[in-house]
């Protein structure tokens, strides 16, 4: 009989997103154990000392596995199934390049950019958005997703930028992504949501819009502390 | 067995992540051109072989390139995998998760830490990146614990993944050393990392890749010139 497997994880979370929708690409039924960030739980804390973040993998009895990408990777190498990563070397060190590019260069300008308050730190961070997002923009190249005509790998790795997109921006009122300059990244937005499988993981989006609309003071000030700090 | 000309290297000396390249590249005996660069001053080549972070490891494999270096080694173990040559990477998935976890971590915690060392301005500020290297490698004495399973290196019998990430940092905490009269990794503190730290210097595969620690001192100055005010 096949080992358990558990996932600890929390509302919204991009990162827990990643993981969810390649188990369910897989087929791997999972418990789900819905974490309170604000109050985390000793199994987290024992399972994630060192991050102290979801998403965490437990299957079986075996120690945990951390960091969302590396649980897709974990999941694509440990059942069967659809290929999650690319199968050629080449396509797999580019799928992993560019993810790390999204993490860093992507998603943080990202954020800061839509919830600080107006100066030339925020402009700082919208013109870096915007130039990193044109090159994850020419690497769709025509495609529907980042690696061709399935999901895959750097598409979950953008997700981020995906069904939290919307959300984000209404209640922040911003508006970096728009159609005009990014016409791919749009089409992307809209094919990775309403695919089969990531729908099916995907949180309603009046609920995503209530959580951020709930957090957005927050937000806000912390990301504005964080400007000032530095 | 690739033939110089499909395969090049641009890279730095004293660069950790080169080193972690090259030495995933001599582990499986493979031959390639190696062209350094002159990161002060970089070059049209590494320019248009890393358009996005014109940074080195590139590896350059029939024209195209890879960037990154845990990808690169990553390829390389691919690329160059099964038969003969060792597999740089575990075998099952849950150790490979494991050892991509601490190799990432590395990247993320030890690097940033150490380089800070290297690169304080004031006595107070040295202190307390030293600390966070400390801090660090506390963690990565745990890590080394459970990873080995009572074996000599992190990957077990032999020089693995995690080894490398960790392994090319090593001439760079002896560099420190002589620089600043630091001791990183020390025996009172972290006794599994010193005894690995000894046998992953001394390791067959590696041994002959890393760089003298006069060159990284000379590197250090430069850098401290450019970047300390």
């Amino acid at each position: 009989m096949a080992k358990a497997v558990k996932l600890i994880g929390a509302f919204g979370s991009p990162f827990v997103h990643r993981a969810e929708v390649a188990l369910h690409l897989k087929g791997v039924p999972y418990e789900l154990i819905r974490e309170d960030l604000t109050n985390k739980s000793e199994l987290l804390l024992r399972h994630n000392p060192i991050h102290k973040t979801v998403p965490v993998l437990l299957h079986g009895d075996r120690p945990a596995i951390c960091e969302s990408l590396l649980i897709v990777e974990y999941v694509d190498e440990a059942f069967d199934g659809p290929p999650l990563l690319p199968v050629d070397p080449y396509d797999r060190a580019m799928a992993r390049f560019w993810a790390q590019f999204i993490e860093q260069k992507c998603s943080m300008p990202f954020w800061m950019a839509v919830w600080l308050d107006d100066g030339e730190a925020r402009e700082g961070f919208v013109r870096e958005t915007r130039a990193n997002l044109a090159l994850l923009e020419a690497r769709l190249q025509g495609n529907r997703f980042f690696a061709g005509d399935a999901v895959g790998y750097l598409d979950f790795a953008a997700c981020g930028l995906a069904h939290l997109l919307g959300p984000i921006e209404e209640v922040a009122g911003a508006s970096l992504v728009g159609a005009a300059e990014f016409p791919a990244l749009r089409r992307w937005v809209e094919a990775y949501t309403s695919d089969e499988a990531v729908s099916a993981c995907l949180p309603p989006r009046e609920q995503l819009v209530a959580n951020f609309a709930g957090k957005k003071d927050k937000i806000k000030m912390a990301v504005n502390a964080m400007v000032q700090r530095s | 067995m690739a033939r110089e000309g499909d395969l090049k290297l641009l890279g730095l000396v004293v660069s950790p992540f080169v080193v972690r390249v090259r030495m995933a590249l001599s582990m499986k005996g493979v031959s390639y051109e190696y062209i350094e660069q002159d990161v002060f001053n970089k070059s049209e080549l590494l320019i248009r072989y890393n358009p996005v972070h014109k940074k080195v490891p590139v590896l350059i494999h029939h024209g195209k390139p890879i960037c990154e270096s845990l990808a690169i080694v990553e390829y390389v173990d691919e690329v160059w995998g099964g038969g003969a040559p060792p597999s740089i990477l575990p075998a099952d998935p849950y150790e490979r998760a494991t050892a991509r976890f601490w190799a990432t971590y590395v990247d993320d915690k030890l690097f940033p830490a150490w380089i800070g060392v290297m690169k304080a301005a004031t006595e107070e500020e040295k202190a307390e990146k030293v600390s966070q290297t400390l801090a660090v490698l506390l963690h990565l004495e745990e890590a080394f614990a459970k990873c080995s399973n009572g074996k000599a290196f992190f990957g077990g019998d032999s020089v693995g993944y995690l080894d490398l990430a960790l392994g090319c940092n090593l001439f760079w905490f002896e560099t420190l050393r002589e620089m600043f009269d630091v001791e990183l990794i020390d025996e009172g503190r972290t006794p599994l990392l010193a005894s690995w730290a000894q046998r992953f210097g001394e390791a067959a595969a590696v041994k002959d890749l890393v760089p003298n620690v006069d060159k990284a001192v000379e590197h250090a100055k430069k850098m401290r010139r450019v970047f300390v005010h």
